[in-house]
Parts: structure tokens; C-alpha cells; sequence
């Protein structure tokens, strides 16, 4: 089987780079951790990627908020590259402040430019680490096709929280398939460690399991034709069995791995 | 035209966070603030059109769904609402300001070519009925610190782009040669050298045979070179030791604490897997064949003290650089951090010094602001809270790395040239080493203002992604970070062998002005020394371009042993590098240690439920309660190895003994790290040695617990103490060191690094009173987990299962909890166990064959607070009889904190086996798991029985305590 193209993303200040990479490897896809300098100088070209990952961390220090100095770098530099590839329907993945910097340059929910929605400081108004429970809406993501398991994995973020203008802006998210991934919290405390999507969830996660306040729990956002994901828990770091906060309570699963088989699934069309 | 625009970014209504500064102002006592609206300021000078502002404001600083942005001339009035009082806190000159750098280069991309200097601040409206003395209260105590800050009530004069003081480089001679005692020692004080006179003497004598007057660069290099902070000459000094116990005085000569029992330590041990132990930036063992780890703890307490964000801030990023300078990858984060009471009332607290609250808020940021933008996860630590540490706060900061073995070079070579990475120069943290090495008085925030500094981690970890590429292809022959004693104290270390030349001219600067002996001792964040050999000087440029690090050559090593600075083309220090490193006179000190008086026992007679309470008071202690709320604000996930998490348990709350690490560089491995601490001052306060051997008791029980092999733990030293020219100060060191040496020798665990923070005490100007903090010893361990599938958690597992006892329980209440809680004192401070070794060699062996189900060390709280904790991890029961321990009272079985104890879970399918692992060793069986979720004590008859969940909430500090 062909082995993809990823680029992951570096800019200064990501730090999520290696296990973005180890997690498309894993997924049976080639990773390159790609300075952006690289881009800028043309040793690099997106078009010759099948897929793209903007990893976590802070770029730029998250100075005048996160994920905006790299999104105008998108926005500025990368416009043509990155609306070709996007375009052409290759899977490309934000995770946190990938997520951010997609959201705040437009292409998320899209179409870019306009910056539609905004990922904004937590409602208790700090930095926050711990493992969330991850569900995913049915619809035209190609990232979250077949996930019969919820995902556990880690928050690690001061700025995650999902925040919309208006009313509409937010009916336009439920109405055009555009949320992907949201926090759930079990109805049931027995079913804590089952990890079945079918799980009964609250109506609402609530604290912590939102962990940041996100409108209707919104965890992760997709572009319309859903082949861009963005989202603010860190599904790479939960890619074997020893990385779960329970196993020594032999609990297992939940794997955030799935995303980026799917991804490069959908990449190997490209190659 | 160049103007001055200001521009204020606002959060809509809705949109603000949740706010700590309306309890922060009501901590102070001023109840009528109803709320605080805080905004984002950006001064800008340059020439702008209303286009471009708005371009700048949409693209840049505001976001347009949750903010709003108005711009205008800065000197143009801004109404305040009715009822509010604004407050505007911007930067003093020359403090580093991150977002304005980044937003400079920024513009230039969106094609504004009219921008020429920026600057950031913060606005505050006060709504509420308030006097203008509590708003200066507000500011000064909550919102600005004047030692890197200034505010105004109302608009901020905008003074952008302005420059600190740019007076023209000079060189000044000191004339030493006629100087007599009295006058040499007002130079060291005037100057802020922090040196002795035997030192001000020998420096006299050194020139007085070169036949002139040293210049002021030479003088500075030498009391850095030469300071506390960086020669360690207490820890290296001849000691003249008393000490007076019941049975008589013994005195003794030691030469050189370190060598006597740390280093000796080491050396005895002989463990074969310590690759560098005190002789490097951090020190280094033994991981795989192919990779080697490296640990360091540093402290950063009178910077912390100062300025709390920034001091612990670059805390965080100095031990980091130490790792760097290893050339190892940062792996892992760790920090202990001592407070004063975070309730002290505002009028006990010290005239100069910030109330405990403000120290704990800005610590607690600065910790986490620099471990979690660097991308390294925060895995262990503590927070103590006593009075002792009021004025002087404690901020320990460790960091490990990881790095294939073989490829760290550590000696420059002549011909090598000098490159410095990262950070540009300014004037920050001057006198930082000698700063570092004096006390502090209500004066110091003024005098030493400019010791301070902020640090910019991404630059750092900039600066990281390039040397690891440096280090892979073999670019450098040396490398070390510009930590105190920047350049100098860099350059020089490296140069300590071969000689080297500095242009100081080239050194890249944050702005004019600064003296060459600024540059050259500047405390500058975030910047690497590396010795380069001359033909791969292009490589490692292209290198840095692609990171976006700067770069540059200032000088180059020499073969003669001579340090030779230069300031374009003058020769402003021409020093021999042996009388530099060897040319200090050893420090004699004296020492005296009185036993205290024994104080008896008190023999307290609690019943059973009052012994239940007061369990309940131990989990709610400031010190034991939960630490979630800070520890869940450092990422403890990045880099994906985290296989034993600070929190446990189904609800993911319980508190982990340790940390256990499977590293992302070795996949092929299930080879793990534990690392663990150990730091009980309150037995230091009674006895520094017996403090020593509980601390590394404890260090080493808490890596055991989660699985490491006892036969592979390393452990690492860190003293913050008083002033060690005080002889009973010193004296307490003397049994500590002794202690160290003890306890090392006990479990054959190597010291491989340590480091002191000494004069730590505040003098208080008016009442002249002098106060030294508790002695306090961190250890900190390191451990090999042979096989992370087999690490162990504490939290409880299974209903019916076995719960055991290892090791034996003394009546040793003395510095206890136990006592603090009920108000006791007096007894026996906890000990060395004999049987501590072996117990956990026996554990190892049943945890690494899967036999244990949960393990917890004793340590503070004893046995119950044990019990409990496991419960509520577990969120399960269980009922325990003291009946089969020792004879002692109730209260010294559960509450002692004698060493070398564990409380382990066992499935009792495994019982026979587990007990036959323990044969020999103390081992008793104490009871059982249940599933009512409910501990249960009895000693005969039910002593008392506790709701799980009513544990748990005493453990988040919500005390019900009975009447």
C-alpha cells in the first residue's frame, strides 16, 4: 500500500510536531516535520503533500492571541497553495492550535478567508490539562468515518474555547454539518469506561468534561466538504494502549489513532 | 509624521473569562469593587492612515467575534465611565515586551512600512465606590510590580521607542592598589559584588604583581566568577565544626562539603551507570545502550521573590538551558515551590516584600507559562505552605532530558570559535550571581531591579530545535547556556582550560548603551555558548537561518589561557583564566550544632473519633489537600510519555507517588523513568540530618512505589538555607551534608547533581530583625522503570483484596502532621529505617512481577493518611486493623511518619506469593479493600469509620469537622 505524503507543519513555538508525526506514521503514512522557513524559501512545496497537519504548541508564543500570528501566515503567504490544496479535497488536520490558526485564517468552518467563529480564552480563564471523552457527529468528515469508539484523549489549552458571533452563526454550524467532534460526558457514572459510541450522554457535558466552555461542546469543527478538520483535544497523544490515564486499572480503548488512519486513507488517493 | 497611537482591544460583554482579581481585591480588604473590565493596549509610533489601523486592528489584534478595537491619537483623552476608576500599567524601558517585537515583524508583512516602534500594556476599569488610596493599593499590590512595570490612575503616558539611557561606552579603572580594608569592602557593597575581603585582598594582590589597577570589567568578572551562586565556595569551604550533644562536644575540620559526603557519596556507591555526576550542566546516566538521561534542579528564589511571574518564568527556562547544555532534549519538567500562608493577613506581611498571594499566583504562571510553551510536560513537584517562607519563597525548578549517548561535547578546542544563540543582550538580570548570593531587605526591590528578567520561551525552544539538529551532525566541540554570570560566566568555563577572546562590540544587543561590562555580565534570557569549529561555522548558520535563530561569532578560543575581552578596539580585560577559576581564597567558615534539648513525648489520649478528625484536618492541611487547580494549569501530556500521570484513578484525581516516563526517542523500549521527590522542612526545623535521611527515604520510596528498580535510582541535592556565616546556620548544614552522605550510602543511590540557594533570609530595615527561612533539603530521584507495563498506581483496584504494611511503624511524631493538626510537639523525628532498603529491593521484585495491585509510600499523615488517599483514588473502601502492628497507641500507628514504610494492595490469589517475596522483611497484613467506600480503622474495636467521599472532600478542602 502506498505510503502518503504528511506535512507537518512547524512553526515557531509548535511542540506537538513529533507526536503528530508519530501518529501518521502509525497510520501507515510518510510524515515530514516541515519548518515553515522552509516553505517560505520554496525548499518545500505543499503541492507535493497529500496531506497536512498543523501540529499543536504555542506558535509565535500565542502573542496577540492564539493561533493568529501563524494564521496570518496562512492567510498572507500560503493563500494560494493552501486554498489549492484544500480545493482539491486532500485531508488536512488542525489539532489545538492548529485548530486555532485554521479557524482564525477562515478555512474553518470555511470557506476561508472570513473568519466566522473563534476559539477563545477558557471560561475559567486559565490553562487547562486533563483527558476528555470525544464523540463524533455523523456527517461528511472523512476523518471521523466509522468510529464505533468514542476517543479519549487530552486538553491542553488555555484558548479552546468554540465561541460564536451570533444565533445564526452558530445554527449555521448545526445546519450545514459543520461540527465534528464534541465533549460528551456519560449519563451513567457505570458507563465511565465503556467506550461505546452509543453510550447515553448528557444532554449537556458540563464542567469538566467540557473542559473549556465551548458552545454546545464543541470539541472539533469540519469544513463544509469535509476534508478539513480542526480540533482543540489532542487525539495524537493517545495512540497506544500504555498512554491511557486508567491502564493500570486495565482499562483500555478509545484510541485517537482512528483520525489519522482515516486521514490517510483518504491521502493515498492523492499519491 | 511619526505619531503616537493607541489602540484598546475590549472583550465583549459575554466574553470575559472568569475573573480572580475581584476575590484577589476582596483579599485585601476592600470590598467595593463589583467588577473589573480589563483591555489590551498597544502603543504605536510611526506614520499610519486610518486604513491601515484598521487593518492592523482586524487582521492582528482584535479578534472580531469576541472583541472590539477603538484607536486613536495616544494623547487624545478616553471618557471613563461613571462609578470606575481606570488604572493603565504598561513596561519600564528595556523590559523585555514579546508581543511588540512580534507584532514589528509582523507588520511588515501585511506591507504597513510606516510602523517604528510598538509597545504593549493593560487597562483596567474599576467599577465601584472606591478611595484613591485603596486604588493605588489595587495597583500596586494586584496589578503592576513596580520592578518591571509603572501605572497610572488614568491614561498611560505612551513613551514607545524610546531608548533606556544611552550614555557612551566607557571603561573605568577601579584603583585598587591604595584601597584599605574598610574602603575595599564599601567596593564590594557599592558595586553589588558580594565579596569578602579575603576575596577583595586576593583580587588587590593579583593586580599589585600585574603592576596596575584592574578595570571595572575585571572586577565584575571576578566576583561573578567568584560569587556564591557560581563557585559554591560555602559548599567547597574548610569548615570548622562543632557540635554539642547531651554526651559532650566534638569538634571537627571538613574539608569541603561536597567532597566530604556528596561527591564521596557518589564515589563510594560506584554504580556503573553514572556517565556525569557534579561535573557538568546536569547530571547524566546511563538510559539504554544507545541513550543516555540527564537531570538538573535548580532554584530561582530571590528572583521569584521579586518579580514571581518572571522569577519563575526564567527559573523554568534556566534549568531547561541546563539540559540543552548536556545537549539532551527536555523531556520532563518538575517544581516544588514553597509559599508564605496564603490567608497571612496584609499587616503581617513584611515591609518590601509582596503578600504571599500575589508570590503564589505569579510562581504558579511563570511555572507554567514556560514548561507548557516549550512543549515539556510538568510531572512532579509540591507546594508548601509556612510561615518561614514569607519573605523568602522557594522555587525549585527541574528539568530531565533524554539524548543518544555519545554525542554531547563538552571541551572547546584552541581555534574554536565563540558563537552565541538566541537572545539578544540587554540589561536584564545584572548582578543576577552576585544578587543571588546576598540577603534580602525591604530595599532590595529598588536596588536590584534590573536582577530581574523575562523570559520569551519560544525563543528558547527555537534555540533548541537548532542545536539538536547541531548536536546530530557533530557542528560544535562545546557547549554550555548563558545562565547567572551570562557571557562570563559561559564563556569563561569554557575557555577555563584553553584561553579565549571576546569581541564584546559584536555581541548582539537589545538596544545601545549598555557598558561592556554590562554585556559582558548580562542575565539575558534564552541564550547558548557554543565552541564551533571553524569550518562548520557555515553549516550551523544555514542551520540557524532555517530556525529563525540568530547567530553570531564574537570571538574565538585561545591556546594560552588568558581571557582577553575586547570592546572594538580597546582591550578591556586581560585576565589569567587560573587565577580567574583558582585564584579565590578558600572560604573558612564555622559551624556549631546543639542538639535540642529532648522534648519529651506529649502522650495525647484522643479517642477514636477524634482521631478521625483529625485525619480529616491532615487531608485538608494547605500542604496535603489537593493541588489539582495548579497542576492541571501545566500540561503534563506533551510528548506523549507520560504513562503514570500526576492524577490517578477512575475519576482521575488521586495524588500519583510519581511520574513514570516512557520517552517518544526510544519506541522500541519499555524501558521507563520515574522521577519522585522528597522534602520535609519541618524536620529540618528539629534536626537537618535526620531532615536528609527522611528526604531521601522518602524520594526513593515514592519511585519504588510506581516501579522503578532501587538498584537504579540516581538523586540530586538542592539546599535553599540562611546565611552560612552565621555558624549555627552552617552548623545545621553540617548535619545535613552528613545526612546526604548517610542516606545516599543506605539505598547506594548516587548523587548526581545538586545545587544551593544560600542567604536566604530578609532583614527588616526598621526592626532590624533578621529571619532565615527553614532549612530546607530537596531531594529529588530519578529512577529505571525496567518495564512500564508493570508500573504500579496507588489508587485502589478490587474489592477483597489484601492490604499490607511494609516496613516498620516507631513511635516518631515529632515534626509529624499528626502534631501540627492537634497543636502537640515534642518526641522523635522520624529516623533511618534499617530494614528501608531491602523492604524495597522485595517490593521491586513483587511489583515487577505483577504481584501488586496498588502501592502508596508513608510519609506525611503516616499510615492513615495513606489509606486514605488510596481510597479516594480508588474510590473504594477499606478496613484496617491495627492490631497486628507493633504495641504502640493508636495514634503513633497511624500517624507516624517513620521511613521506609509502604501500604500495599494485593489480589489475595497472589497473597502467598507476595508474602513469600516479603519473608523476613517487616511485613503485615493489615486488612482488606471493600467495596462500601468507607475507611474503616480498628484496633480491637472500631476506632472510627469514614465516608470515602467525606475524605475526599476534607482532601479539596472542604472541612467538616465536628463540634
Amino acid at each position: 500500500m502506498n505510503q502518503p505524503r504528511v506535512m507537518i507543519l512547524h512553526a515557531p513555538g509548535t511542540n506537538r510536531d513529533r507526536e503528530a508525526a508519530l501518529a501518521c506514521e502509525v497510520a501507515g503514512g510518510a510524515p515530514e516535520i516541515v519548518h515553515i522557513n522552509q516553505l517560505i524559501g520554496g525548499e518545500r512545496e505543499l503541492a507535493a503533500y497529500q496531506m497536512l497537519v498543523l501540529p499543536g504548541g504555542f506558535s509565535y508564543g500565542d502573542d496577540l492571541g492564539a493561533g493568529r500570528l501563524w494564521a496570518n501566515d496562512l492567510y498572507h503567504r500560503f493563500r494560494q497553495a493552501l486554498d489549492a490544496f484544500v480545493g482539491a479535497g486532500k485531508p488536512v488536520m488542525g489539532i489545538c492550535n492548529g485548530f486555532q490558526a485554521l479557524v482564525k485564517a477562515g478555512y474553518l468552518p470555511g470557506p476561508a478567508p472570513r473568519q466566522r467563529v473563534t476559539l477563545t480564552f477558557n471560561r475559567r480563564g486559565h490553562f487547562e490539562c486533563r483527558w476528555v471523552r470525544l464523540r463524533a457527529t455523523k456527517g461528511r468528515c472523512l476523518f471521523t468515518q466509522g468510529l464505533d469508539e468514542d476517543i479519549l484523549c487530552p486538553v491542553a489549552h488555555g484558548e479552546g474555547r468554540l465561541a460564536v458571533p451570533d444565533a445564526a452563526a452558530r445554527q449555521t454550524l448545526w445546519a450545514e454539518g459543520l461540527i465534528a467532534i464534541r465533549y460528551v460526558a456519560p449519563e451513567r457514572e457505570a458507563d465511565a469506561a465503556n467506550l461505546a459510541a452509543t453510550v447515553p450522554v448528557r444532554p449537556e457535558a458540563g464542567y469538566p468534561a467540557n473542559p473549556n466552555g465551548a458552545v454546545d461542546d464543541i470539541a472539533g469543527l469540519c469544513n463544509a466538504a469535509g476534508n478539513v478538520l480542526g480540533l482543540m483535544p489532542h487525539p495524537e497523544d493517545h495512540l497506544y494502549a500504555y498512554q491511557h490515564p486508567r491502564w493500570t486499572r486495565g482499562e483500555r480503548g478509545g484510541l485517537g489513532l482512528p483520525l489519522f488512519v482515516n486521514g490517510v486513507r483518504a491521502a493515498r488517493a492523492f499519491a | 509624521m511619526d505619531q503616537i497611537y493607541r489602540i484598546e482591544v475590549i472583550p465583549r460583554p459575554g466574553e470575559v473569562p472568569d475573573d480572580y482579581l475581584l476575590g484577589d481585591i476582596a483579599a485585601l480588604g476592600i470590598a467595593g469593587v463589583q467588577r473589573v473590565e480589563r483591555s489590551e493596549l498597544y502603543f504605536l509610533r510611526g506614520d499610519l492612515a486610518e486604513a491601515q489601523l484598521a487593518q492592523l486592528c482586524g487582521e492582528l489584534l482584535a479578534d472580531p467575534v469576541v472583541q472590539t478595537a477603538r484607536w486613536g491619537r495616544a494623547d487624545a483623552p478616553i471618557p471613563t465611565p461613571a462609578g470606575a476608576v481606570r488604572v493603565e500599567v504598561g513596561l519600564r524601558q528595556g523590559v523585555t515586551d514579546s508581543v511588540a517585537s512580534n507584532l514589528l515583524a509582523r507588520v511588515k508583512l501585511l506591507g504597513l512600512d510606516g510602523l517604528a516602534a510598538a509597545a504593549s500594556a493593560q487597562s483596567y476599569l474599576l467599577h465601584g465606590r472606591l478611595d484613591e488610596e485603596q486604588v493605588h493599593l489595587i495597583a500596586r499590590r494586584l496589578l503592576h510590580n513596580e520592578v518591571i512595570q509603572h501605572y497610572r490612575l488614568g491614561q498611560l503616558d505612551s513613551h514607545v521607542g524610546e531608548e533606556p539611557r544611552a550614555a557612551a561606552a566607557r571603561l573605568t579603572q577601579v584603583p585598587l592598589s591604595q584601597m584599605d580594608e574598610a574602603t575595599l569592602l564599601r567596593t564590594s557593597r557599592e558595586r553589588l559584588l558580594s565579596l569578602d575581603l579575603a576575596e577583595m585582598r586576593a583580587i588587590q594582590g593579583y593586580f599589585a604583581r600585574e603592576g596596575r589597577e584592574p578595570t571595572d570589567v575585571e572586577l565584575e568578572s571576578l566576583a561573578q566568577t567568584w560569587s556564591e551562586h557560581c563557585v559554591h565556595k560555602t559548599f567547597k569551604g574548610i569548615v570548622e565544626y562543632t557540635e554539642t550533644t547531651p554526651q559532650g562536644v566534638t569538634t571537627e575540620r571538613i574539608d569541603s562539603l561536597i567532597k566530604t559526603y556528596l561527591a564521596a557519596a557518589t564515589r563510594e556507591i560506584e554504580a556503573p551507570w553514572v556517565l556525569s555526576a557534579f561535573v557538568d550542566n546536569a547530571g547524566i546516566v546511563e538510559f539504554t545502550p544507545d541513550f543516555e538521561v540527564s537531570f538538573k534542579v535548580e532554584t530561582h528564589n530571590h528572583p521569584s521573590a521579586l518579580e514571581p511571574f518572571g522569577g519563575a518564568n526564567t527559573g523554568v527556562g534556566g534549568v531547561v538551558r541546563d539540559i540543552m547544555g548536556v545537549s539532551a532534549r527536555p523531556i520532563a519538567n518538575t517544581d516544588i515551590l514553597c509559599f508564605g500562608p496564603l490567608d497571612l493577613p496584609l499587616e503581617q506581611v513584611p515591609s518590601g516584600v509582596l503578600h504571599p498571594r500575589r508570590i503564589y499566583n505569579g510562581v504558579v504562571g511563570g511555572v507554567e507559562d514556560y514548561g507548557n510553551k516549550m512543549g515539556i510536560p510538568t510531572v512532579n513537584g509540591a507546594i508548601l505552605f509556612e510561615p518561614g517562607y514569607t519573605a523568602n519563597p522557594l522555587v525549585y525548578c527541574g528539568c530531565v532530558g533524554i539524548a543518544p549517548r555519545g554525542r554531547h561535547r563538552r571541551h572547546a578546542r584552541p581555534g574554536d570559535l565563540v558563537v552565541v544563540l538566541g537572545g539578544r543582550t540587554g540589561r536584564d538580570g545584572l548582578h543576577g550571581a552576585t544578587f543571588s548570593s546576598i540577603e534580602l531587605t525591604d530595599e532590595t526591590g529598588e536596588v536590584s531591579g534590573g536582577a530581574v528578567q523575562i523570559g520569551n520561551p519560544i525563543t528558547e525552544k527555537m534555540v533548541l530545535d537548532a542545536i539538536l539538529v547541531a548536536r546530530d551532525e557533530g557542528l560544535y566541540d562545546a557547549i554550555t547556556d548563558c545562565g547567572a554570570g551570562g557571557l562570563s560566566s559561559a564563556v569563561s568555563e569554557m575557555g577555563e582550560e584553553t584561553g579565549v577572546t571576546v569581541h564584546l562590540e559584536r555581541v548582539p544587543l537589545k538596544y545601545h548603551g549598555l557598558q561592556p561590562w554590562e554585556i559582558w555580565l548580562s542575565e539575558a534570557q534564552e541564550r547558548m555558548v557554543l565552541g564551533v569549529p571553524p569550518e562548520h561555522e557555515a553549516r550551523l548558520r544555514r542551520i540557524c537561518e532555517g530556525y529563525s535563530v540568530e547567530m553570531t561569532v564574537i570571538g574565538a578560543f585561545r591556546d594560552d589561557g588568558r581571557l582577553l575581552l575586547w570592546y572594538e578596539d580597546q582591550v578591556v580585560a586581560d585576565l589569567s583564566m587560573a587565577f580567574l577559576h583558582g585564584g579565590i581564597p578558600r572560604r573558612q567558615l564555622k559551624a556549631a550544632w546543639t542538639a535540642p534539648a529532648p522534648a519529651p513525648d506529649p502522650a495525647a489520649s484522643f479517642s477514636g473519633a477524634e482521631l478521625g478528625q483529625l485525619l480529616l484536618r491532615i487531608l485538608a492541611h494547605p500542604n496535603i489537600r489537593s493541588k489539582e487547580d495548579v497542576v492541571r494549569r501545566y500540561d503534563h501530556e506533551v510528548q506523549g510519555g507520560t504513562v503514570i500521570k500526576p492524577f490517578i484513578g477512575p475519576s482521575s484525581a488521586g495524588p500519583s507517588d510519581a511520574a513514570v516516563l516512557k520517552p517518544l526517542e526510544v519506541p522500541d523500549s519499555w524501558l521507563g523513568l520515574a522521577l519522585g521527590c522528597g522534602f520535609n522542612p519541618a524536620y529540618g526545623a528539629i534536626d537537618p540530618y535526620a531532615m536528609a535521611i527522611s528526604a531521601i527515604d522518602e524520594a526513593v520510596r515514592n519511585v519504588v512505589a510506581v516501579g522503578a528498580d532501587p538498584a537504579q535510582i540516581s538523586i540530586l541535592d538542592n539546599f535553599c538555607w540562611g546565611n552560612p556565616l552565621l555558624p549555627d546556620r552552617m552548623g545545621g548544614l553540617v548535619r545535613a551534608c552528613k545526612g546526604c552522605y548517610d542516606g545516599a550510602r543506605q539505598y547506594g543511590t548516587p548523587f548526581i547533581s545538586g545545587k544551593d540557594s544560600l542567604n536566604n533570609e530578609y532583614t527588616d530595615r526598621a526592626t532590624g530583625q533578621q529571619v532565615a527561612i527553614p532549612p530546607s533539603l530537596l531531594i529529588s530521584a530519578m529512577g529505571l522503570v525496567p518495564d512500564v507495563r508493570r508500573a504500579c498506581t496507588m489508587d485502589l483496584k478490587a474489592s477483597g483484596d489484601i492490604l499490607y504494611l511494609l516496613g516498620e511503624t516507631r513511635r516518631e511524631l515529632a515534626g509529624s502532621y499528626y502534631h501540627r493538626v492537634a497543636g502537640l510537639s515534642g518526641g522523635a523525628v522520624p529516623g533511618m529505617a534499617e530494614a528501608g532498603p531491602a523492604t524495597a529491593r522485595a517490593l521491586h521484585r513483587a511489583i515487577a512481577s505483577g504481584l501488586v495491585r496498588a502501592c502508596h509510600d508513608c510519609s506525611e499523615g503516616g499510615l492513615a493518611l495513606a489509606a486514605a488517599e488510596m481510597a479516594l483514588a480508588g474510590g473504594l473502601g477499606a478496613e484496617i486493623a491495627l492490631d497486628r502492628l507493633p504495641e504502640l497507641p493508636a495514634d503513633a500507628l497511624l500517624f507516624s511518619e517513620s521511613n521506609g514504610r509502604y501500604l500495599v494492595e494485593v489480589a489475595p490469589e497472589q497473597a502467598a506469593a507476595f508474602e513469600a517475596l516479603l519473608a523476613g522483611l517487616p511485613c503485615a497484613r493489615l486488612g482488606r479493600v471493600t467495596a462500601a467506600a468507607e475507611l474503616v480503622v480498628k484496633q480491637g474495636a472500631t476506632l472510627f469509620a469514614l465516608p470515602v467521599a467525606q475524605l475526599e472532600r476534607a482532601w479539596r478542602g472542604h472541612l467538616e469537622v465536628q463540634p
